[in-house]
């Protein structure tokens, strides 16, 4: 049977949500254990355990929470030639990815990003690639020994199995030259009141939206239906709003109930972040915008009209 | 300071991307300098003007990259290199990395610039694994960029702020586009350009073999797509129409 190591990545001493939705894959595909680096990683074995994983191989180092990148590829290097894997798995998340782009250079075996769906095929693993804009699909066969493979958040439900793991102390010693890329402060800007990644309804604005000064619109909306608001990249871009408000590609993905993109053309790289969106309403002057071929509802009109009237007559509802 | 800038030729991202018949993106149709490359040049120009040196501008891609290689010049990029081989037609993320990381080191750079990640393949893989191979440590996504002495500062993007991250050079930045707004190229800057020295080398000279890709294309199916719904005028009543999905989504 296949072992499969998934990378638990953790933040602030939490495993990450994509890290679980990853757990529930890798028990299709054989016999799963997980590595969990840096403050809350015994914690986080006893979640991962209820997950699935058998193993999970942990220290709390830390060099893993202070230093970016180097010590947690230094530790996967040392277990991957204990363990020998045939399969690791990451998220492709900011933080994950450039673990997995440091430790493929290590090992020389390249790796496989931007992934959607894994399974196993005649004693290898094919990967599923969404491609331009996720218009299209490609199946990859892994060549490589391990094959490291990053998975988008959310192409995954997660669910326990109720078990529990057995904790493995990962002993390797972070050697001073890896302790490089310091993180010597964190500061935190955006107070976030429903998380983007978690929202039941996400109104994303785009170049549409005519500029800055403009989304508070979309917040007043937000606030009315308890969501939250994201952002085309070409905003982010522009400087209106900042990088953790991106839904896209390489920002963030997002699945919620009720998807309302206000100005946004629909470029791939934002639809592949939103497009398994379970409802998806979008609000442009363009009929002929490539975001109306997907929209359930789309609505030909001027955003800042029909958004402050919207948010009016959502309040109307709720109270009336 | 010795400042090396990634930098790469896409598809222009105003235009639409088209697919050639083998299911690939097509690269024959208009081609710029990606737009986080050129903020990358706009960071290195500035550390450059603070601190003096040098900035070198090296690209993997066909011999038609000249173009975009040619735009960071007229920004005001002092050289380039051009790594342009037959063979590396379809490089994967780590053979990218590793003749780059060949290129650079024969550059014994203080700092190296890449963009957060490409417009075209937006994964954002080399540039980890171009640190790795280099043997620099990594400071990512960063907004804001100082370098005193011998040590680079960055202030790097989060979910839900920044932070201060610290390391000495030689490193790897990976810059986001709210870094610095890119200067325009002005006439005396194009025309210092033409003669600004475009090295270029292939495989051999950088004593890279070409590597197995990391995977085989299997096939290539149409992604389940969303059927189009109903797309409607606003002549007033949209709101209303609106606030009926939202209510048939019971999020109302």
């Amino acid at each position: 049977m296949a072992s499969i190591l998934v990378y638990a990545e953790l933040n602030e001493g939490k495993v990450a949500s994509t890290s679980l939705e990853l757990m529930a894959k890798a028990r299709q595909l054989g016999d799963v254990y997980a590595v969990a680096l840096g403050s809350g990683a015994k914690a986080a074995a006893g979640v991962l355990g209820k997950h699935g994983a058998k193993a999970v191989h942990v220290s709390e180092d830390s060099a893993f929470d202070d230093y970016i990148a180097e010590p947690a590829t230094d530790a996967l290097a040392a277990l991957y030639e204990k363990e020998k894997p045939d399969l690791i798995l990451f998220g492709f998340t900011s933080d994950s990815r450039e673990v997995a782009g440091r430790l493929a250079a290590r090992l020389g075996v390249g790796l496989i990003s931007n992934a959607n769906d894994v399974t196993a095929k005649g004693g290898g693993f094919v990967v599923k690639v969404p491609y331009f804009g996720g218009a299209k699909v490609a199946s990859m066969k892994a060549n490589a020994k391990p094959a490291i493979v990053l998975v988008r958040p959310k192409s995954f439900e997660a669910s326990e199995t109720g078990g529990a793991a057995e904790v493995k102390q990962l002993d390797v010693a972070i050697a001073a030259s890896s302790k490089r890329a310091h993180i010597t402060e964190r500061v935190a800007e955006a107070s976030e009141k429903v998380k983007l990644e978690d929202a039941k309804v996400v109104i994303s604005g785009g170049r549409g939206m005519g500029g800055p000064q403009n989304f508070p619109l979309l917040e007043d909306l937000a606030a009315a239906l308890g969501g939250a608001v994201g952002a085309s990249r070409a905003v982010v871009d522009a400087g209106w709003v900042p990088y953790s408000m991106q839904v896209g590609q390489t920002g963030k993905s997002v699945r919620p109930g009720v998807y309302i993109a206000v100005g946004i053309s629909g470029a791939m790289q934002h639809t592949v972040g939103m497009k398994t969106s379970k409802v998806i309403i979008a609000i442009n002057k363009d009929a002929e915008a490539p975001i109306m071929k997907m929209a359930d509802l789309g609505v030909v009109g001027d955003a800042l009209k029909i958004v402050p009237a919207l948010t009016a007559a959502v309040k109307a509802k709720k109270h009336g | 300071m010795k400042i090396v800038v990634t930098v790469k030729q896409v598809p222009d991202p105003n235009s639409n991307l088209t697919l050639e018949a083998d299911n690939t993106i097509s690269r024959e149709k208009e081609v710029v300098l990606d737009p986080g490359d050129e903020c990358g040049v706009e960071e290195g120009l500035q550390l450059k003007e603070a601190h003096g040196g040098e900035v070198i501008l090296v690209s993997m891609g066909p011999e038609r990259a000249r173009d975009a290689i040619r735009k960071g010049l007229s920004m005001g990029a002092d050289r380039a290199v051009l790594i342009s081989d037959a063979q590396l037609a379809g490089a994967d993320a780590l053979l990218t990395a590793r003749v780059l990381a060949a290129a650079i080191k024969q550059e014994q750079p203080d700092l190296v610039i890449c963009a957060t990640e490409s417009y075209d393949g937006s994964t954002g893989m080399v540039p980890p694994m171009l640190a790795e191979l280099l043997g620099f440590p990594q400071l990512t996504f960063a907004k804001k960029v100082e370098v005193a002495g011998s040590t680079v500062k960055v202030h790097r993007q989060t979910g839900d702020g920044y932070q201060v991250v610290e390391a000495a050079t030689p490193a790897l930045i990976t810059v986001t586009a709210a870094i610095a707004e890119p200067r325009y190229a002005s006439l005396k800057g194009i025309m210092a350009a033409r003669s600004k020295e475009i090295k270029q080398v292939g495989l051999g000279d950088l004593g890279v073999d070409k590597s197995e890709p990391a995977e085989t294309i299997e096939g290539v199916v149409d992604a389940e797509s969303r059927k189009a719904g109903e797309v409607i005028e606003d002549d007033g009543t949209a709101v209303e129409k609106i606030v009926q999905v939202l209510a048939a989504a019971k999020v109302l």
